[in-house]
């Protein structure tokens, strides 16, 4: 059984749609943790051994977030910084996080056909992501292809209800060995891990 | 002496000081020679307000000598006697030696038996302590390498009065009038052996009263908060030392110093220091109005050359051993410069030895008046060499003078940075919250107790009160950058902060408040740091308790905050339109009805809205629109 760690930002998830029925969904799932890193630290006060603690335990670790402004919210970064320390993610000791997944699962406001070089943001999500999957290499992690959720903002309830299930079924599978994690590099979305169209496609 | 008499020569010294003193201070020559001056005038030579009992009250204000002992050996804490024990013992001991044998040769040379000689060399080596830091710490000299090394030989000299005390009755040719000093000396009728048992007996009992009995004494006292019974304790303490020493045969000086070291390291020195402070002060005066009433000017008059000539001789001698002990330890030319000027006068101890070789018929009454002009006179100069010093000699060097005043900064600044007034269940967290990181606190409280049970953990703390100028001055806060006030009564903070305002204005305050009320008046008093105490505890509470029904961690913290900064801006809004009195209860009433409107309606969703970057429902309204058209 693969140990699954979804560390979860969301500065705001009251006034989310998505990223909240995303994470009533998955909560509760076995052998998944969810790690709510602005309900553990509002102060943006991370406890760096506690994180450390966590990524040591599990084999993928997955960031689920809004996809703000090409990037992460605020904590993230924060998490980033404090936590990936060198000599322990990096550097000639800093071996702990060898041969882990890790990958982002994003939902983004507006569609697929909007990052491409004729759309508003010119640029696919892969490009906007390198900092993380750059991240992931020097730690010696291997960067799976982003879950992308598309298109929120045109989204009903149902929409998203569909969607947060998807995104359950496919955890699951890679909690029971069912998804080979060492194919997800290889996908340009973790949403095909799942042999299922992507949002984008569906709208 | 009848009472009115009695009254009547308070009256003259008193206005004689109050007159001459501040005068003195206006035209640069500083307080001693104020006193002086007032000595002269109100003296024989001038107005003859006092005559003979002018010797009388010399007698009784040398107490205040042995008051000025006892506060030099509070001072002495043993870590700053130990930092500085190189230019004390080296610097200090060779320029007492180096003068004392110098001033004794031409003493010899020009006649005085070899007795008088050295002890002529060893009153003339010392300089005047309370003119020479009074002159350096005015003209914010003290930083300097000269002004350390001023500092380390005026030390030394200080101590070694206590010696020269011992030794001029065993200089004193025939001990026959050592009786007369001590009348009913304990030890006289007993055998070498016992006298030596009794003198040690004495010591071991200022020790041993000064390590076991002061503190809980001290505590009882301060139970019993009626303040004037410190001042009283503290008198007592001096008094009671003298008597014992007197009793004994030993000086009373020595004792008073040796009592003071052994409180070097108690609670209650700040306490101590802060009540025998203005009797030293008000006897030293009196001393000094003495010396100056007792000045002989016909004596003057009969020999002005001599006597001009001698003034001239001794600092000439004193300030070229000084500027070869400076060379040796390499001061810089125009530091040196301004440690032989300092130095080169002599101290107000030379009329305590000369009144004292007088008594034990060591030196002769004549040329001891004629010492006596001499050292006022010399005395009289240091304030015009000092001047000379900055407006002529200083300008030609002035560019090196930063860069020895860099050097010095680091050896002199051993005050704390911060001062904590109130160490109660306020000031205790932010008191240890400083020292986990490293900050060192001079903290005061009122509460013995406390004070006791913080000492026990091995936690200094100082007993006192805060709001007295002497305390806080004390404490180092002419030195300090921060004065934490978090005392529990309003009344003593509003105290603290008008004295740190009028005296210490270059202090940041930071206030603990509790009323409204208080804060308001503290935002009068100009306070910019104002701590009212609930307030984030409470919001803490608040912002846990909307966790607990369900609310986001992040949201219940960024909602503290806003509320926070919302109350405080309100507060202030308060504040200011406060001064009209009516208003201001109309306009607390207004607020509270706004308050309770801005609690009731939408408007707090207003302030809990601010994160609108993280709220897509305008752009998802935008996008259906356009999906729409």
């Amino acid at each position: 059984m693969a140990r699954v760690l979804i560390n979860f930002a969301h500065p705001a998830l009251e006034k989310s749609r998505v990223q909240k029925q995303l994470l009533t969904t998955i909560k509760g799932i076995k052998g998944i943790t969810i790690n709510d890193l602005y309900e553990w630290y509002p102060d943006l006060d991370i406890d760096v051994a506690r994180e450390q603690q966590l990524l040591e335990k599990h084999d993928i670790i997955l960031l689920q977030h809004p996809f703000y402004w090409y990037s992460a919210p605020a904590i993230i970064k924060q998490w980033m910084d404090l936590v990936l320390e060198h000599g322990w993610a990096y550097g000639h000791t800093g071996k702990a996080l060898q041969g882990k997944y890790f990958g982002n699962v994003i939902s983004a406001g507006s569609g697929e056909k909007n990052y491409q070089p004729e759309g508003i943001h010119r640029y696919p999500v892969h490009q906007f992501l390198l900092p993380f999957s750059q991240t992931a290499a020097l730690c010696n992690m291997q960067y799976a292809a982003p879950y992308v959720i598309y298109g929120v903002h045109r989204m009903d309830i149902e929409d998203i209800r569909t969607a947060a299930q998807q995104y359950r079924n496919m955890l699951e599978l890679l909690r029971d060995d069912k998804i080979d994690p060492a194919a997800l590099p290889r996908l340009t979305y973790m949403n095909e891990a799942l042999q299922l169209p992507s949002q984008t496609r569906s709208v | 002496m009848n009472q009115h008499s009695l009254l009547f020569q308070s009256m003259v010294y008193l206005a004689a000081a109050i007159v001459f003193v501040p005068l003195a201070k206006k035209m640069g020559l500083g307080a001693v020679l104020g006193y002086l001056i007032a000595g002269v005038i109100i003296g024989p030579s001038v107005m003859g307000f006092i005559g003979k009992e002018g010797e009388d009250i010399m007698h009784f204000a040398e107490f205040g000598v042995v008051m000025m002992l006892f506060l030099i050996g509070m001072e002495l804490e043993p870590t700053l006697l130990w930092r500085l024990r190189t230019s004390i013992l080296g610097l200090g001991g060779l320029q007492v030696l180096g003068s004392a044998a110098a001033i004794a040769g031409l003493a010899y040379l020009l006649g005085q038996p070899f007795n008088a000689s050295l002890a002529l060399g060893m009153i003339l080596s010392l300089s005047s302590t309370a003119i020479v830091l009074q002159t350096l710490n005015e003209k914010g000299w003290m930083n300097t390498a000269a002004g350390q090394s001023a500092f380390s030989v005026l030390l030394f000299q200080d101590i070694a009065v206590i010696p020269m005390l011992a030794i001029f009755p065993l200089l004193a040719s025939g001990a026959t009038n050592t009786a007369d000093l001590h009348e009913s000396s304990l030890r006289d009728n007993l055998p070498a052996w016992g006298q030596t048992l009794v003198v040690l007996g004495a010591v071991a009992a200022i020790i041993i009263a000064g390590r076991y009995l002061v503190n809980p004494l001290m505590r009882i006292i301060a139970r019993t908060r009626v303040r004037e019974l410190f001042t009283a304790t503290a008198l007592l303490m001096v008094v009671a030392i003298a008597v014992l020493m007197n009793l004994v045969g030993l000086s009373s000086a020595l004792g008073a110093f040796l009592g003071g070291v052994v409180l070097a390291n108690s609670e209650y020195r700040h306490e101590l220091e802060s009540d025998i402070e203005p009797f030293k002060g008000l006897l030293l005066g009196l001393f000094f109005i003495a010396v100056g009433a007792s000045i002989d000017f016909t004596l003057i008059m009969e020999e002005p050359l001599l006597i001009f000539g001698l003034v001239l001789g001794l600092m000439v001698i004193k300030a070229a051993v000084l500027m070869i002990l400076g060379k040796v330890f390499k001061l810089s030319t125009d530091q040196n410069l301004l440690f032989a000027f300092a130095l080169a006068d002599i101290g107000e101890f030379a009329f305590v030895l000369l009144a004292f070789s007088n008594q034990v018929r060591l030196i002769d009454a004549r040329l001891s008046a004629m010492l006596t002009a001499i050292v006022a006179i010399s005395m009289a100069l240091t304030p015009l060499i000092m001047l000379l010093y900055e407006k002529v000699i200083q300008p030609r060097f002035t560019r090196q003078i930063p860069k020895s005043d860099e050097r010095s900064t680091d050896e002199i600044h051993e005050k704390n940075p911060v001062i904590i007034a109130g160490f109660g269940r306020f000031g205790s967290m932010t008191g240890r919250f400083l020292r986990a990181n490293g900050i060192k606190c001079t903290i005061l409280d009122m509460d013995s107790d406390r004070v006791d049970a913080l000492h026990n953990l091995g936690i200094k703390v100082y007993y006192g009160d805060a709001s007295r100028y002497d305390l806080l001055a004390a404490a180092g806060a002419a030195d300090a950058k921060l004065l934490i006030i978090a005392t529990d009564q309003y009344e003593q903070t509003r105290q603290i902060v008008e004295l740190a305002h009028k005296y210490f204005p270059h202090l940041q305050l930071l206030v603990r408040a509790q009323q409204v009320e208080d804060t308001f008046e503290l935002m009068d008093q100009g306070v910019l740091h104002i701590y009212r105490e609930t307030v984030d505890t409470s919001l803490r509470m608040g912002a846990d308790a909307l966790r607990m029904l369900g609310a986001r961690a992040y949201h219940s913290e960024r909602a503290a905050r806003t509320f926070f900064r919302q109350d405080e801006r309100t507060l202030k809004g308060l504040s200011a339109m406060r001064d009209d009195k009516k208003q201001y209860l109309v306009s607390m009433r207004e607020r509270i009805e706004e308050m309770e409107k801005l609690i009731a309606s939408d408007r707090i969703k207003t302030w809990l809205d601010e994160g609108q970057g993280w709220d897509p429902e305008s752009i998802r309204d935008e996008v259906r629109g356009e999906a729409g058209n």
